[in-house]
């Protein structure tokens, strides 16, 4: 019991990182119809920034506190991957709208490989490790072992997501957002300036994707110019699973993702008799999802007229 | 018809921009034929192809900056050879660790007539890479793959100067299960050819000295979260766990062990036997157990001042295979001497009996190209440094002197343990 | 440039059979222009011809019948594996490879309707991750399929594959021929130019069939090329097949090329290369997609050659690393040719119609 109890702790926590980053695919998606290739390299350099920012801090010897350090890393990381979503956005997949569905994939595996490139040229090929800055505490839960670090990401998570429907569902930018996402044209007609609304779309989900990389740097400890194209991968794919361009389905998506993949590692090996073991942990994963798609072709808590081909 | 054309016109155009294309290539400035002004020296080209991007970038580089600084240490040592003095010149090429990419760049490298080639970093791109050196006649040294396989294909001109796998996990093995006395063994490997290959000979010797596996998982080496198979194999109670895999997950995975409060010992092989381990891991590393093939490092006098060097010219520690890198370009270096040649034929009439004090300990080839009974050494990661518990092996009667006394008092019965055998 | 203004409209069929003669001419020459300059050359010749074919297998997946697939180098993995299983000390079985590339033809098109089965519902990028989803889940059986029974050979892969060879004549074995000297390389260059022809033939004569006709009506809307009589599950079936027995030739020219294969040659990257290939060099027009595939695997290699003199020749030394210049510059070159020509370098005719009149 308390092995299970371990692995839903486990699941959850991965789950709303994996929820956080979805969503930047999603409200992209939702809006232009595009994959973002490229988020997953926002998450990287909003880790890296963050860490130097961090260390920099450390180093100068003021003697704020750890706490503050790191919202200070996170506030400088944001305002950097907004900006590069920005410039993305405007030179990569502006001059591409109306243009065959599969060229702005294609610029945003470039942007992916140019932003991992320049990101080898300034931090180096090398691991980075995250200071022990925080100091952790475990508690013990019904014989499992929960961190406030991890109760602390998934409020965190939990609190941007919820920050997020409200933009989207109370405030005249989502109404705007939601509009343009129904119809981008006729959003256009009602005098929404659709352009505006698109680099919102990537601006914020850029803003999340800079706190999840902070977040993921600091409780697996590690960084490195790399780590955004897995992490991409499974957020997209979560993002997928709940049905992509709805915001829910993302969070739901990223949530049952991260699950699947803890207690696929930690029973698989006991449902199948032993044949198989945690090395098909991915394979289980692309299974729901094959096997969900197969049942809801638009995932989730996707709206199968929205579909786009 | 019409297609058929544009197919051919486009066939054509693609053959004349080759051939313009191919034409740049050869417009690369040839390396400067030997053709000193001063004192009669011979230039002297050795590759070193590794993972330069990608993300095994960080220890590739490791491999090729070690490469420079054996070359600039040799080329200050002003070497003579045959009445010239060598003057070396390395280069560096990327495979990005893919096997496809492995035969072109060596290729390159044999058109480029290198005399000897030390690389290539990964097991995947070694052995593709191997049969072109073989039929091209260059010696090869590879500093870091352990596939057993690599060895395996009767190339005359394939060596290696790290323990394979088989031989490594043999005494990985013996150790965990004769020296700490497990029972309950855990192992987890990374599903590369490296991670799995050592895991599994862990495996089997452990198995044989009596030792009892309760869990079997595994990750991938662009993993970070391994918390659901530590907790899996922490409801299997194990005292140790064995990793086959590198520091890069072998850091993240001793955080996580601690925070979910698993004590068991971690054990590890060459791959998380580095400096970058205690950065990546925090104080969760204290008390690992890891192996290396060679002596302790601070035994070797060149080793310490390898150590010194390389923080000096690059600013960084060594990473992980720099040693060997370093020590495989000294091989060809000592193979020219005896052989009083630089020509690549000559090299490899020399390597079999090499008998080289590197700083990685005595290297000596075996019949297959392999390094013969290298000393394993074990250590444990103590106050942020790796220590010298144990050196098994190379303490057998052709063994260098200096490989048995090295180790401190707990290598006695190990050392005897492995002479056994 | 579009290819109909190269070609003359007026010329002559007797002109027509000269060029042709002269390029049958040109491309059995060229493994010796290139051994000229240096045999990496060659290699880098013969990497392009694979991509070509993989290039060629995909397009008729996403060009023609626009079915976004992110899986695709799942089919090169089964007919790399495929041969090397039956060719190879492996399992000791040495079958030859007239006999060992078709079955991984066939292996190929079978788990080419194992994946579509399945997915026929699905459109768009729903079908490109289901699709990445396939490619992963191959690769990691090939990667784990080493317990509880030996098959793959797990992550050590396999070795010492069986080259081609006619009798005792080989194809992986440099010699000398009639005075001249021969490589590997060189000789494989043949069989690979003769099957690249054969599978753009192919591809040529099934774009004007009923087959092809009925791939692009599904492209264009599904719903109409059903209501005008076509079966579209089976012509669907059909792409995926075709597709990936074409990505399973390749395969298994690879693994008799390489000698040497393991997962880690099939992973998601791959996929991704191909299919920006395909649409960098115009989705859906043969000749375009060959030259995106010539093109792609090409660049990297002459970047290789010459970031080091361009940066001695402009600034005096090397100041960046070259690898990372050599990443960065093909990621430009993707961003680049993206914008400038968003429906590929060399579009079919009729996408570029789409484009100029929205």
């Amino acid at each position: 019991m308390d092995t299970f109890i371990q692995q839903l702790i486990n699941g959850i926590t991965l789950g709303s990182v994996y929820a956080l980053v979805a969503l930047g695919y999603t409200m992209v998606y939702g809006i232009i119809g595009l994959i973002n290739f490229a988020h997953g390299e926002l998450v990287m350099v909003g880790a890296l920034v963050s860490l130097s920012v961090i260390k920099l801090l450390m180093g100068a010897g003021l003697g704020l506190p750890p706490v503050l350090i790191v919202v200070l890393g996170v506030a400088a990381a944001i305002p950097v991957c907004m900006l590069l979503a920005f410039v993305m956005e405007r030179v990569a997949y502006r001059p591409l709208r109306g243009a065959p569905r599969l060229a702005p994939l294609i610029t945003a595996i470039g942007v992916s490989i140019v932003l991992q490139n320049i990101a080898m040229m300034i931090w180096g090929r090398s691991y980075f490790s995250f200071p022990p800055l925080l100091n952790v505490t475990t508690y013990d839960v019904g014989g499992a072992a929960l961190t406030d670090l991890q109760v602390f990401i998934v409020l965190l998570a939990g609190l941007l997501m919820a920050g997020l429907m409200w933009i989207v569902h109370r405030t005249r930018l989502g109404l705007a957002m939601r509009a343009t996402s129904q119809n981008l044209q006729v959003a256009g007609l009602m005098g929404i300036d659709s352009n505006r609304i698109i680099v919102a779309a990537f601006v914020i989900g850029a803003a999340l994707a800079a706190v999840a990389g902070t977040m993921v740097s600091s409780y697996y400890g590690i960084a490195h110019y790399y780590m955004g194209f897995m992490l991409g991968l499974k957020a997209f794919t979560a993002a997928v699973l709940g049905g992509i361009g709805n915001l829910g389905g993302a969070m739901l998506g990223g949530m049952l993702l991260g699950l699947i993949e803890a207690l696929g590692a930690g029973y698989i090996g006991d449902l199948t008799g032993g044949i198989l073991g945690s090395n098909y942990q991915d394979v289980f994963a692309f299974f729901v999802l094959i096997g969900v798609l197969i049942v809801r072709p638009a995932g989730l808590l996707g709206n199968s007229n929205t579909e786009r081909s | 018809m019409h297609s058929i054309a544009r197919i051919s016109t486009l066939a054509v155009l693609t053959a004349a921009a080759l051939l313009g294309l191919s034409g740049c290539g050869k417009e690369t400035p040839p390396p400067a034929p030997a053709a000193a002004p001063a004192a009669p020296s011979v230039t002297v080209k050795i590759g070193i192809v590794a993972p330069l991007t990608g993300p095994q970038a960080h220890i590739g580089k490791d491999m090729e900056n070690a490469v420079k600084l054996a070359a600039a240490d040799a080329n200050a040592a002003k070497i003579m050879v045959d009445g010239k003095q060598l003057n070396f010149e390395v280069q560096a090429e990327d495979d990005q660790a893919d096997p496809k990419q492995a035969p072109v760049v060596a290729q390159k490298l044999v058109d480029a007539k290198v005399n000897a080639v030390v690389g290539h970093f990964n097991s995947g791109t070694t052995i593709p890479a191997s049969k072109l050196y073989s039929d091209a006649g260059i010696p090869q040294i590879s500093p870091s793959a352990t596939n057993p396989k690599y060895t395996d294909q009767g190339f005359k001109t394939a060596f290696r100067v790290v323990a394979n796998d088989n031989q490594q996990g043999k005494v990985v093995g013996e150790y965990i299960a004769k020296e700490l006395k497990v029972k309950n063994l855990a192992i987890i490997d990374d599903r590369t050819a490296y991670g799995q290959g050592v895991a599994d000979v862990v495996e089997k010797a452990a198995k044989a000295a009596g030792a009892t596996i309760v869990a079997r998982e595994f990750t991938t080496d662009k993993s970070t979260d391994f918390k659901a198979i530590l907790t899996k194999i922490k409801g299997k109670k194990p005292e140790a766990i064995f990793f086959g895999g590198i520091d890069t997950q072998g850091g993240p995975m001793l955080q996580q062990m601690k925070a979910l409060g698993i004590k068991a010992q971690f054990v590890g092989a060459d791959g998380i036997q580095s400096s970058e381990l205690f950065k990546l891991g925090g104080d969760a590393v204290e008390g690992t157990l890891a192996s290396f093939p060679g002596l302790p490092i601070d035994k070797m006098e060149a080793g310490k001042s390898f150590n010194d060097k390389y923080k000096a010219k690059y600013n960084q520690d060594v990473v992980l295979y720099a040693p060997q890198g370093y020590d495989a370009f000294n091989v060809f270096v000592d193979a020219m001497k005896r052989a009083g040649s630089t020509d690549a034929a000559k090299i490899l009439e020399k390597l079999p009996s090499t008998d080289y004090k590197g700083i990685t300990g005595p290297i000596k080839f075996d019949e297959k190209g392999d390094i013969k009974d290298g000393p394993i050494t074990m250590f444990k990661a103590v106050g942020g440094k790796w220590e010298a518990v144990a050196t098994i092996g190379g303490a057998a009667p052709a063994a260098a002197p200096a490989a048995a006394p090295a180790a401190a008092p707990a290598a006695a019965p190990a050392a005897k343990d492995a002479a056994k055998k | 440039m579009s290819g109909s203004q190269i070609v003359h409209p007026h010329r002559s069929p007797a002109m027509k059979w000269v060029g042709v003669a002269l390029l049958f001419i040109a491309l059995a020459a060229m493994p010796f222009a290139l051994a000229a300059v240096g045999q990496t050359w060659v290699r880098v010749i013969n990497l392009a011809l694979l991509y070509v074919m993989l290039a060629l297998g995909l397009n008729i997946v996403v060009g023609f019948a626009g079915l976004l697939d992110l899986g695709y180098i799942a089919f090169y993995a089964v007919g790399a594996y495929s041969y090397a299983l039956l060719s190879s000390p492996h399992f000791g079985i040495h079958l030859p490879f007239w006999i060992s590339l078709p079955i991984g033809f066939v292996v190929a098109a079978m788990f080419g309707v194992l994946l579509g089965a399945p997915t026929l519902k699905l459109r768009g990028d729903y079908l490109a991750i289901v699709t990445l989803g396939f490619g992963e889940i191959i690769r990691i059986f090939m990667n784990n399929l080493n317990a509880p029974v030996n098959i793959t050979n797990g992550p050590q892969g396999i070795n010492l594959v069986d080259p081609l060879m006619i009798g005792s004549f080989s194809f992986g074995k440099n010699e000398i021929i009639a005075g001249l000297s021969i490589s590997g390389p060189m000789k494989v260059y043949y069989p690979l130019m003769g099957l690249t022809i054969l599978i753009i033939l192919l591809n040529l004569r099934l774009q004007d069939s009923r087959i092809g006709r009925a791939w692009e009506a599904i492209r264009e809307d599904e719903i109409a090329a059903s209501a005008m009589g076509i079966n579209t599950r089976n012509i669907k079936l059909l792409a995926f097949a075709m597709g990936a027995s074409f990505g399973g030739l390749a395969g298994g020219l690879f693994a008799s090329i390489q000698g040497f294969i393991s997962p880690e040659s099939f992973g998601l990257l791959e996929s991704v290369m191909v299919l920006s290939m395909v649409v960098l060099g115009g989705m859906g027009n043969i000749p375009g997609v060959i030259l995106g595939a010539v093109l792609l695997t090409g660049l990297p290699e002459f970047i290789r050659f010459t970031v080091v003199p361009a940066q001695q020749m402009i600034f005096g030394k090397v100041i960046v690393d070259p690898e990372a210049i050599r990443m960065l510059v093909f990621g430009l070159a993707l961003i680049v040719v993206m914008l400038v020509r968003p429906a590929g370098i060399w579009p079919s005719s009729i996408r570029k119609r789409e484009l100029t009149s929205p």
